[in-house]
């Protein structure tokens, strides 16, 4: 897969708006070895944000759509929420629907794209907020589990409703103050990791996004997997400094509190024996395609 | 256009032949076949080349959502699956229809109600999706029982809105409806009504195209907005996301888009009017008294008609067919010899009638009645009541009314 399905008419050229033809020029569509590390050197499939200064979320989404391994074949769905302040910019196609119903769509999504597409990788990604994810969709988000959907699920876990203005959410710490938690929060951060994990995800993570080499790998697995064997989840803690009352500087410095091994977001994960399987033939693969192409440059370099 | 013209004649993996709809519905020939109203649907949509259908238990439709499942079985449908909720499967149907497939679905009463928040989204999101409703009470105490009442709610969604009166106009209409759905100047969804129990359990003859003849399939990319597949330039769609923005131009581009969508309802009307022989059927509009309905209450109508004639009371018909796009010029015309306008309708609001009230000049002669509700028949004995208490006639007495 490549680029050329977004080339542009040489006549129209000129008047096409620049970040398309940069998109065109210089993007990693079809590059077999992108990552993180791409952002800054090429274009990136996302334009700008209209989130707040120094939000965590905003990294996260620059090396989620940097790590994704098949941008040019990946739909993505998202909800209401913060995240639906990025996605109008993000140069993957994606999907707005309600609040709430992201699994939902994707799973019909996801199911068209078979039926359109048969022995072609269409890859479908929902990235959406806590709100969404565990509140107001949560019987979506695990049915589709249930389901076995072939996509990945992926929650910026903010501890609240950011986009509203902080009120209580469901993976809010206990006794945390927030607006409709006036007396502090009277429950336990929901466990959905676990929850995950028994309603048949087969890949799930629970991190910061303090790394982006760590989100590049959690990512690249989750879509493998969900793209050939079933349901995989990722919950990244993306602070969101404005509620919790941070500086924009300190977003880093709270994801590295929150993930020492006592804490919320100490790195957990579960995989099932299908997709250790899985990952274990893609090492293998990734290592023999290095070792050829180590090959290749000695022996370019010998001639 | 060309990529249709391009299978029209060519066979699908069940052996059906891809054919031109017009030929298909107005010229191919026709078999009688004595069925329920859920097995018409199955039979529609066995010659609707449908890529998604999602179902969801619910009566009175849960007949008719099953036997797509076997049609899925069988391998006429491209993919079916239970959905956990209305809600959900209207999402899911949502999402089936962003990635450019046909798709269909049913449901009825509550589950539409659950279901309202998806409607003005798939209007707005111009998803050509098909939903069947078969009207049921959607009150509390719990009701399963026919009434019309949620076809109300789904009027101001931006999605066409069609109530069938028989099982043949069901099957027709199934098909016709992809039609005119599809249309790059409409591609809207429709909810295509009928009221559950009298139309989907009960009998009927009905005359079947050919099970080996089939619509041609869906072209996404006849879409006035871009099909969500990747597989055309996913050019970014605006530099600052609409929703939050408390600016002019953010409420002139939702404005805009508001003013869009009813216009492709008005757009639909030309095409409406073409695959289904106007909005409305019109039975002796010289007459002083006109009966206006849709739906079932269209045949009690017709009954009544035939027994005021007895009694030498001569008395129109309108069947209205389209409720969105509504036929305003068409009903004003037919109704214009009328001194007096009955509506007959099987719910306790008379929405019919108040859209009915609002079109036709001198509305004081619309008589909003009579009405049944709860699931209670309307035997054309009452719509006879009606008309000769409101013209001064000596009239039955019905039981219980203790007079």
């Amino acid at each position: 897969m490549s680029k050329e399905r977004i080339q542009i008419s040489e006549a129209l050229y000129d008047i096409m708006p620049s970040d398309y033809q940069d998109l065109v020029k210089s993007a990693t569509y079809g590059k077999d070895d992108r990552g993180w590390k791409d952002i800054g050197t090429s274009k990136e499939l996302i334009e700008q944000h209209s989130l707040c200064a120094g939000c965590p979320e905003s990294m996260a989404f620059r090396y989620i759509l940097a790590s994704l391994p098949n941008p040019e074949d990946t739909v993505m769905v998202g909800s209401t929420g913060c995240t639906s302040l990025v996605f109008p910019m993000v140069a993957v196609h994606n999907i707005h629907s309600l609040f709430g119903n992201q699994n939902a769509i994707a799973s019909g999504l996801k199911r068209a794209l078979s039926v359109r597409f048969p022995g072609r990788v269409k890859d479908v990604v929902v990235l959406a907020g806590d709100g969404a994810t565990v509140d107001i969709g949560l019987d979506m988000t695990l049915q589709a589990w249930f389901r076995q959907e072939k996509f990945t699920t992926i929650c910026f876990d903010n501890e609240l409703y950011a986009n509203t203005g902080g009120q209580e959410s469901g993976l809010m710490q206990k006794g945390f103050v927030a607006k409709m938690a006036p007396v502090g929060k009277l429950f336990d951060k929901v466990r959905l990791p676990e929850i995950a994990r028994e309603s048949g995800c087969h890949y799930v993570v629970n991190c910061t996004v303090s790394k982006p080499s760590l989100v590049e790998k959690v990512i690249r697995n989750a879509v493998h997997i969900a793209r050939e064997i079933g349901p995989t989840y990722l919950q990244l803690y993306t602070p969101c400094i404005l509620e919790i009352g941070k500086n924009s500087m300190e977003g880093l410095q709270e994801m590295r509190d929150s993930e020492k091994p006592t804490e919320r977001f100490a790195y957990k994960e579960y995989i099932s024996d299908p997709a250790k399987q899985l990952l274990a033939e893609l090492a293998a693969k990734d290592k023999e395609r290095k070792a050829a192409a180590k090959q290749l440059a000695a022996q370019a370099q010998a001639n | 256009m060309a990529e249709i013209k391009s299978v029209l004649g060519t066979q699908n993996k069940k052996g059906q032949t891809y054919t031109d709809p017009w030929k298909l519905l107005n010229e191919a020939p026709r078999t009688p076949s004595f069925f329920t109203g859920s097995e018409v649907i199955k039979e529609a949509i066995r010659r609707a080349t449908c890529d998604v259908m999602i179902a969801y238990p619910i009566t009175p439709q849960s007949e008719a959502a099953a036997l797509i499942g076997e049609l899925f079985a069988e391998g006429y449908v491209g993919d079916y699956f239970r959905g956990e909720s209305e809600f959900a499967v209207m999402s899911q149907c949502a999402g089936a229809a962003f990635g450019g497939a046909r798709v269909f679905t049913t449901t009825a009463g509550p589950g539409t109600m659950r279901a309202m928040e998806n409607f003005p989204m798939w209007a707005g999101a111009r998803l050509p999706i098909q939903m069947i409703v078969t009207c049921r009470g959607i009150n509390s105490p719990l009701s399963i029982q026919p009434d019309t009442l949620e076809i109300a709610y789904l009027l101001n969604t931006g999605m066409l809105v069609w109530h069938a009166e028989t099982a043949q106009d069901f099957f027709d209409w199934i098909l016709k409806g992809y039609m005119v759905s599809e249309e790059p100047e409409v591609h809207l969804p429709l909810a295509l009504c009928c009221d559950g129990f009298f139309v989907t359990h009960t009998k009927d003859v009905v005359n079947l195209t050919p099970a080996d003849m089939c619509l041609p399939p869906y072209d996404p990319y006849r879409s006035p907005v871009p099909c969500m597949d990747m597989e055309c330039p996913p050019v970014r769609m605006m530099r600052d996301p609409f929703v939050m923005k408390s600016n002019y131009i953010s409420y002139a581009t939702h404005a805009s888009w508001q003013q869009e969508i009813w216009a492709a309802v008005e757009r639909s009307r030309k095409h409406s009017i073409h695959w289904l022989n106007g909005l409305i059927d019109t039975e002796n509009t010289d007459a002083d008294i006109m009966i206006v309905a849709s739906g079932t209450a269209v045949s009690q109508g017709r009954e009544a008609i035939r027994m005021l004639e007895d009694e030498g009371v001569r008395c129109g018909l309108v069947k209205v067919k389209t409720i969105r796009p509504w036929p305003e010029e068409e009903i004003r015309e037919a109704t214009k010899n009328a001194k007096h306008i009955f509506v007959p309708e099987f719910n306790v609001t008379g929405w019919l009638a108040k859209e009915i009230r609002a079109t036709v000049p001198n509305h004081h002669r619309v008589h909003a009645g009579p009405h049944v509700c709860g699931g209670m028949t309307m035997p054309p004995e009452i719509i006879v009541s009606e008309i000769k208490t409101a013209l001064g006639m000596k009239t039955f007495s019905l039981a219980g009314r203790g007079s």
